[in-house]
């Protein structure tokens, strides 16, 4: 049985920061995995009924992680994730984008800068993700790109995945 | 210019203004009495608020009385509620993967 774990989220408007912290019952080592190696990331990453389907992975200080969201109608959302700092199984740092097809960034849509930092806890890990915006509109926009259609489908999910176990 | 909620909330002035007026409507002078900033600076403060559309005002005889528009406020927790329901949905499959990869190694 999977646990209901809780998420805590802090919004620091004034520094148009957010903050995402969960713990996770694996061990430090599975967890950075599944943050970083692209075949488990293609299984979680995109919010439910959207896919990931990752076209290219370069997990290294200055690579490139590019991707593609698919949503139940086939539409693509282009995407990128450029890594800057990687401090294997403690913390990486890097900037996303939404991109076209060739991994042009899309200039329309802010960057966000994240930071995921994962750690041992009492009952497996971690991970503590800081997401940084440039403006506090950006941070709407980009939350109201594409994802609307999932939040209603979002708790069904975890059930389809462990029947398929 | 654009203004949204978002640009309401992102000043701690702005977030100190409207939790007062949230508490009873104020006048200008009841408000600007509350902070040490100048009455000019509380004012640009209230203008943004109120295209933000935060903010709204009602006369009173010769006073103008600033109140809170909560309908407008919940614009920020469905914002935040949106990003947390995708956060949920991600994390409930990262729960299902991990699983997954300790049954393997098992």
């Amino acid at each position: 049985m999977i646990a209901t774990k809780e998420t805590i989220y802090t919004k620091d408007a004034a520094n148009k920061k957010i903050s995402v912290v969960r713990d996770f019952d694996a061990p430090v080592e599975q967890v950075w995995r599944a943050w970083t190696e692209s075949q488990l990331l293609d299984q979680w990453w995109a919010p439910k009924p959207w896919k990931a389907n990752t076209q290219s992975m370069d997990f290294q200080e200055g690579g490139t992680w590019f991707y593609y969201m698919e949503g139940p109608d086939g539409s693509r959302h282009y995407c990128r994730a450029d890594y800057e700092t990687i401090v294997p199984n403690k913390s990486y740092t890097g900037l996303d984008a939404f991109c076209d097809e060739n991994g042009k960034i899309n200039t329309e849509f802010a960057r966000m800068h994240w930071k995921v930092v994962f750690s041992k806890s009492a009952n497996g890990t971690k991970v503590e993700v800081e997401i940084t915006f440039t403006s506090e509109a950006d941070m709407e926009k980009i939350i109201e790109m594409g994802f609307k259609e999932g939040f209603a489908a979002a708790h069904a999910n975890l059930d389809e995945l462990l029947a398929k176990q | 210019m654009r203004r949204d909620v978002f640009q309401g909330i992102a000043d701690p002035t702005r977030r100190a203004i409207l939790s007062l007026i949230a508490l009873q409507a104020m006048t200008p002078n009841a408000l600007a009495e509350h902070f040490d900033c100048s009455r000019q600076a509380v004012s640009k403060h209230i203008k943004i608020l109120t295209e933000c559309q935060l903010v709204k005002q009602e006369h009173s005889g010769r006073e103008i009385y600033y109140y809170i528009n909560a309908k407008k406020m919940k614009e920020v927790d469905k914002w935040l509620e949106q990003f947390r329901a995708q956060w949920e949905s991600r994390f409930e499959q990262l729960d299902a993967v991990l699983k997954n990869i300790k049954t393997k190694k098992s």
